[in-house]
């Protein structure tokens, strides 16, 4: 007899085989917040995994816990008004960088800046996968996509660096090689009051790969050879579209009040 | 601490009742944006959810404010935004996933004119079919049409009631000049309020399907964090609540959701009659318009012209067999609302060419007054 998966009881078996392509990266960090969910010893029925739409979108679809599917860029304010209602929530937000940061972006800043108890991770494939290869908010320049076929004229956001500048209080940045590191700061986010942000960089060989001349082994010798750690690295010094490397690590970890924890302060004390 | 029901006599605006109403009903949560001629409710639900232990939370915009509202009903609370038209139009992404998901929760629009920015300070009616077709796809809403600040109160707690029975956004399509007006409101005491809740399962958590239809075809609605471990989502989906990309999903879930409404209409629909029993010519209006119609039908009489008014207290879904069962009596019908023919064009649709229909519209940024309507009813017929 087969054994188990050891993540069997956090995923929804009848929805697999997912909808993935092979090479893509989605799945190991799909894997990796798993295991940090387990390794958190949350209690489960406490935990709410909410996406927006897009390849990464669909991770709510195979965790067998509360999981919400939402509407394009809104996986945000959706999970801000769960976590608000019932503090007791432990609210993932799982969605990839178009979503999050193009049609969602607003959202994302505004979350930070409140210092929501959300944990955001953000798959980053550098571009739209679901829709065939468009250009993204995370494109870099000159990258060729299907809506930049000669190049993107744009230059990336370096998603870090916002989420520190909005006021997150934990952001990270690793690729979808650095598993332990990944799956490390996801448990720690989780374990963490205030807004995480968890960057993944993640291969696309189908919709972007091609298109720039990079197979997928390429990509994970890339992260392999290129990849440079650097725990609290200042965010303004590690663009992700930098020649030097692509600097990974825990950038910031630090404390602030929390919306919930200021507006009971200044709301809810007066007897 | 105050407390839920702020039971006695109020001088209060719409607005004001609007949000005490939704206080007495039951909201724990409002997302808000900032829009004339809707602030003032949120103004009010910043001050007083705390007092309830609800809560308030000013989002970036009404996109977010929508969403919010969503899953903040997702986890249990009876959850309420307000806007005006230009918020009105952001909501609709979202209104559409709380139809999709099936999210009790309550959406005002405080009319004002459009289209676009508009006439921001005055009153319109103009966003009727929005309201009844403003996200994409088909689906049935509920939409209610207060005449007063009093009938605010009432209404709001009554879409919170029909939100939570039948698992589906409610609309309170007030305006400008309900809104602002003042006047006597009316608080019963708590135990006379009638609360109703959303369904909730019962029985065993495993392999629970979320989208099982039960009585009247509405599905019990567990929260997240219940152990239920649902999955809810905006695609097309089956009892499981899984996504199936087949148009017999489709028609599956889309003539369930659709069938709540239409096979509930005659719970849901709510119209009240003034002069109608002998009536030869009846005036059709809901909102403020249907004030003004009614000192026009008064004065009508006193010209000797049989006029009655059916005044819409639920405007969506809309009383197709009442007006039916009218047309075949009636010399005619006028209708009357702030914009240039929406209702107007439901009116005519179901008086099915037995009886014709005159408009008596404007397109905002003022009340349609007793003597537009009585000119009307001189002259027609």
């Amino acid at each position: 007899m087969q054994p188990d998966h050891p993540l069997n009881d956090l995923l929804r078996k009848d929805r697999i085989p997912h909808i993935w392509c092979s090479g893509c990266g989605i799945g190991t960090i799909f894997s990796a917040c798993l295991n940090a969910i387990k390794a958190s010893e949350i209690d489960l029925s406490k935990v709410v995994m909410v996406s927006g739409i897009g390849c990464s979108g669909r991770g709510a679809g195979y965790i067998n816990v509360d999981s919400f599917h939402t509407t394009h860029g809104r996986a945000i304010p959706f999970a801000t008004g769960m976590k608000l209602a019932n503090p007791s929530l432990h609210v993932i937000v799982f969605s990839g960088d178009g979503d999050l940061f193009a049609i969602g972006g607003n959202h994302f800043i505004h979350a930070a800046r409140r210092n929501i108890e959300l944990t955001v991770i953000c798959v980053n494939n550098l571009n739209y996968g679901m829709t065939g290869g468009q250009a993204a908010a995370t494109t870099p320049n000159r990258a060729k996509t299907t809506t930049t076929p000669l190049g993107n004229p744009e230059s990336p956001f370096n998603l870090p660096l916002l989420a520190y500048a909005s006021g997150a209080t934990y952001v990270a940045r690793w690729t979808m090689l650095h598993t332990r590191d990944l799956t490390n700061s996801i448990k720690e986010a989780l374990q963490k009051k205030g807004f995480s942000f968890i960057e993944a960089l993640c291969p696309c060989p189908v919709n972007y790969g091609r298109r720039n001349k990079l197979r997928p082994l390429d990509v994970f010798k890339a992260y392999q050879q290129k990849s440079i750690v650097k725990n609290g690295a200042n965010p303004i010094e590690i663009d992700a579209d930098s020649d030097k490397g692509i600097i990974v690590g825990k950038f910031i970890d630090t404390e602030r009040p929390t919306y919930t924890e200021m507006y009971n302060k200044i709301y809810r004390s007066k007897g | 601490m105050k407390g839920r029901v702020r039971t006695g006599a109020h001088y209060w605006t719409g607005d004001i009742a609007c949000a005490e109403g939704a206080l007495a009903a039951g909201c724990m949560f409002f997302g808000g944006y900032p829009i004339t001629p809707a602030t003032e409710i949120a103004e009010h639900m910043s001050e007083r959810l705390p007092e309830v232990l609800g809560t308030f939370i000013q989002m970036e915009d009404e996109i977010a404010a929508m969403a919010a509202i969503l899953g903040a009903s997702w986890a249990g609370a009876k959850s309420m935004t307000a806007t005006s038209g230009p918020g009105f139009s952001l909501m609709m992404e979202n209104l559409g996933l709380g139809i999709c998901t099936e999210t009790p929760c309550v959406v005002v629009n405080v009319q004002r004119p459009g289209p676009s920015t508009g006439l921001p300070t005055l009153g319109a009616q103009g966003d009727m079919m929005q309201a009844r077709w403003g996200s994409h796809g088909h689906y049935e809403i509920i939409a209610m049409s207060p005449c007063s600040p009093q009938e605010t109160f009432y209404q709001t707690i009554e879409a919170f009631n029909l939100s939570e029975i039948y698992r589906v956004p409610v609309l309170i399509m007030t305006d400008e000049i309900v809104g602002h007006m003042s006047e006597k409101v009316i608080v019963p005491d708590a135990k006379d309020i009638v609360i109703l809740n959303r369904p909730k399962p019962k029985g065993k958590k495993e392999n629970f399907k979320p989208y099982a239809a039960g009585r009247n075809g509405i599905p019990p609605m567990p929260s997240a964090g219940e152990g239920y471990n649902v999955h809810i989502t905006g695609l097309t989906h089956d009892e499981r609540g899984y996504p199936v990309m087949t148009p017999e999903a489709q028609v599956e879930m889309v003539q369930r959701i659709v069938d709540k409404i239409r096979n509930n209409c005659h719970d849901i629909i709510k119209t009240e009659s003034h002069l109608l029993e002998d009536a030869d010519i009846v005036v059709v209006s809901y909102g403020i318009s249907s004030r003004t119609s009614l000192s026009a039908v008064y004065e009508a009489r006193k010209c000797g012209i049989k006029a009655g008014l059916l005044r819409l207290i639920t405007v969506w879904p809309f009383p197709c067999e009442e007006i039916r069962a009218l047309a075949k009596r009636v010399k005619g019908f006028v209708t009357v609302e702030i914009n240039l023919g929406q209702i107007h064009l439901e009116v005519e649709r179901c008086s099915e060419g037995k009886a014709p229909a005159i408009l008596v519209g404007h397109p905002g940024g003022t009340i349609i007054t007793p003597d537009d309507v009585l000119k009307v009813l001189k002259e027609a017929f």
